[in-house]
């Protein structure tokens, strides 16, 4: 799927006598990696089939506005490819003349192709959330625009201490990304000073996640698997894997109100968020895909950007003077949050504000006031310079 | 037909108005979240009226004659025209989707509409209500200005970061001007030498000097507030002095107002406002500058010559736009 756009550019530059400055093609790709996954809970979140690549349309038309005022032709090109077949389908990017490329893929895919792309290309992780590939997995040619689980974990547990929620009921998943999901929440409960009084464990027993009227069951389930917890005031629920949480709003024993994988969910995007801006730029999402935007379509959207950005500015395509230019201090994006976001030099991390919704409404974003960092107060989520353990970063800049 | 609750203070205005001619003026302020336009006299700053503009009104201007009020009633899709007198709505102009600045020509015709949704200016004839021409410009875009001769305008795109230079007989693009991340408004000194574009979420001010063959870029204005969180430094409206020897920037949820030596373009104080500031207008001698404060639901007002706020006034809901009646 190519979606070039020079037919269009070129009915553009001939309206606008726009001088073609800089002449400079900029070919940019979306490596998806197919997941078999069970089904979700809702089926409002069934993934669409083109969830990501819609985002990275709107990306490139938004730089493609921008470059043909200066000569540049954004290009992007798409694969969707089970793991098995990820490395070839780089390669055949790469031999495209795509050296950006935005992956969608779980870590250990992203590793993988990481030291298979080697230097001379660049890849920005749109989907990985593990902290290892921040620190002592983290690679040089790969630039994260999605956040950590300690960034997303860390913004929810800032609202709580501002609620004065002190007194946490955590509940996981038994699936390993709920584990690690769990660990964020206790590391960022005890960095915070929220107290988890109390741990569960909800274990996957498999069957259909969605039967006609089962709701009757979860009626009388959960109510008696969350009853005689210690007293608290929250319920945060670890469950990447989608098999419980939505069905704890409600439900639980005592009444509380659930954060975490339910109830109030921290989030890079949601349709609903109109803050700053964001109004127009979920109604062009909505003309462009026909449906509304997903956090997947803003990951890529925003690394999509990323590569505007730096070769708007600094002219230059290749995957060096792009990854220098936005890790150096000059870099700086406007993102529909209310502040620039900019890259972590330490570990390639991109720095932005986390929405807390309810999936009605944006009930807060984080970082929450009051809590103030010597840089910048969107380094109190997730790991700060010190705590870092990447050195594949090291001399970058500074 | 004039509502009676309007009829009361439309006296009052009158009574104080033939007191002192020369010095009161209405000031109309729009309230993007009250749906309403709240007018104040700029004389004893007291509330005259408040009465509806349509739904989620913003950008507000004024004929030179005083005697049509625009507004940007952004989520009707339409320019809405009100009699200054009356606040009766006299017609709608077609303005394209989700209107939200516009400047008017400085003979009073045409209206440059920036349409954030559509990525377009339209060009709007105020007296036969046509469509004269639609300008593809960047993504979203917001500010509008006019060169004092009218012979070009410009438009700001916010996600394109630029300063689009349009010609205002043909409707082409001249010139494209790269800025700061969000530029959120353009505004010329009135000599026209000198454009100033302002750049939310890249915290700057652009200096563009327009008086050679091509514009350039000859200086970026920055902001520094002890105490204040430098992402909250973010430059919306922007006002130059007459003489230009002032230029006053709006610095939104700083709640703080910059005043720039318009002679060498540094910073030279800091005025506390109310919250979220986010447009300005000067009354017709510069005697006051009124600031809209979104987040505090009032406007202050503050005494040029002092460069002091000298009261604050309470108006609708999120207030977003000003404008002050001509003499």
């Amino acid at each position: 799927m190519k979606l070039t756009r020079s037919l269009l550019v070129a009915i553009l530059v001939t309206f606008f006598g726009a001088p073609a400055a800089l002449a400079l093609d900029v070919g940019t790709a979306i490596l998806r990696i197919e997941r078999t996954l069970p089904l979700p809970i809702s089926r409002l979140d069934l993934p669409p089939a083109d969830l990501g690549f819609a985002g990275g349309r709107l990306g490139i038309e938004d730089n493609q506005t921008t470059g043909r005022f200066i000569g540049v032709d954004f290009t992007m090109e798409t694969r969707s490819v089970p793991p098995e077949e990820a490395a070839a389908a780089l390669d055949e990017l790469r031999a495209n003349q795509n050296r950006l490329i935005i992956v969608m893929a779980d870590d250990e895919t992203l590793a993988a192709l990481a030291d298979h792309a080697g230097e001379d290309v660049l890849l920005f992780n749109a989907t990985a959330r593990d902290e290892a590939l921040r620190n002592d997995e983290c690679r040089a040619n790969v630039l994260h625009v999605v956040p950590s689980r300690a960034m997303l974990a860390d913004a929810v547990m800032q609202f709580l201490v501002w609620k004065k929620w002190a007194r946490m009921f955590l509940i996981f998943g038994s699936h390993p990304e709920d584990h690690l999901l769990a660990d964020a929440y206790r590391s960022s409960a005890e960095k915070f000073g929220i107290n988890v009084v109390e741990e569960r464990e909800f274990v996957d027993t498999g069957g259909a996640r969605r039967t006609d009227s089962g709701h009757v069951q979860v009626q009388r389930q959960i109510p008696v698997f969350t009853q005689r917890a210690k007293e608290h005031d929250i319920v945060l629920a670890a469950d990447e894997a989608d098999v419980f949480a939505a069905y704890l709003p409600y439900h639980v024993w005592d009444a509380r109100p659930v954060a975490g994988s339910a109830g109030l969910r921290a989030v890079t995007w949601h349709s609903a968020h109109e803050a700053w801006g964001a109004t127009q730029f979920q109604r062009r999402f909505e003309r462009l895909a026909g449906r509304p935007m997903r956090e997947e379509d803003y990951q890529v959207w925003l690394a999509t950007r990323v590569i505007g950005e730096a070769v708007t500015r600094t002219g230059k395509s290749d995957p060096s003077a792009i990854r220098a230019y936005a890790l150096s201090e000059k870099f700086e994006l406007a993102a529909f949050k209310g502040q620039k976001l900019t890259f972590r030099d330490w570990n390639g991390q991109l720095r932005q504000p986390i929405l807390l919704t309810n999936r009605h409404t944006t009930v807060s974003v984080s970082p929450q006031d009051g809590f103030l960092h010597q840089n910048s107060p969107l380094d109190t989520l997730g790991a700060d310079r010190p705590e870092s353990t990447c050195r594949a970063f090291e001399g970058a800049t500074r | 037909m004039i509502p009676l609750r309007t009829l009361v203070p439309m006296i009052v205005t009158v009574v104080l108005l033939s007191a002192t001619p020369a010095l009161a003026n209405k000031v109309f302020v729009t309230n993007e979240r009250g749906n309403t336009v709240t007018v104040l006299d700029s004389e004893t700053w007291e509330r005259i009226d408040e009465f509806p503009a349509g739904n989620r009104p913003r950008g507000i201007t004024i004929s030179p004659d005083g005697k049509e009020l625009y507004v940007c009633a952004s989520d009707d899709d339409a320019v809405r025209v009100f009699d200054p007198e009356t606040y009766e709505e006299l017609h709608t102009l077609p303005s394209g989707p989700d209107p939200e600045l516009f400047v008017l020509h400085p003979s009073g015709n045409p209206l440059y509409i920036a349409n954030e949704d559509d990525n377009l200016v339209t060009v709007v004839d105020v007296k036969t209500r046509q469509v004269l021409a639609e300008v593809p410009v960047g993504v979203e875009p917001e500010g509008m200005a006019i060169h004092p001769d009218g012979g070009y305008f410009i438009n700001t795109s916010e996600t394109t970061n630029m300063a689009h230079f349009i010609d205002a007989e043909s409707y082409e693009i001249t010139h494209n001007i790269l800025v700061d991340q969000r530029p959120r408004y353009a505004e010329f000194t009135t000599d026209g030498k000198k454009l100033y574009v302002s750049a939310e979420i890249g915290g700057t001010v652009s200096v563009i000097d327009t008086s050679g063959e091509e514009p350039e870029i000859i200086r970026k204005i920055g902001f520094e507030v002890p105490n204040v969180l430098p992402e909250w430094l973010q430059p919306v409206g922007v006002k130059a002095s007459k003489d230009g020897s002032r230029i006053f920037v709006a610095l939104g949820p700083a709640n703080r107002v910059a005043v720039i030596d318009g002679a060498t373009d540094e910073v030279m104080d800091y005025l506390l406002v109310g919250q979220r500031v986010w447009q300005m207008a000067f009354t017709p001698g510069e005697e006051f500058l009124i600031t809209t404060n979104g987040n505090s639901n009032d406007v202050s007002i503050i005494d040029v010559k002092a460069e002091k706020v000298v009261r604050s006034v309470q108006v609708g809901e999120q207030p977003w736009g000003v404008v002050v009646a001509p003499n």
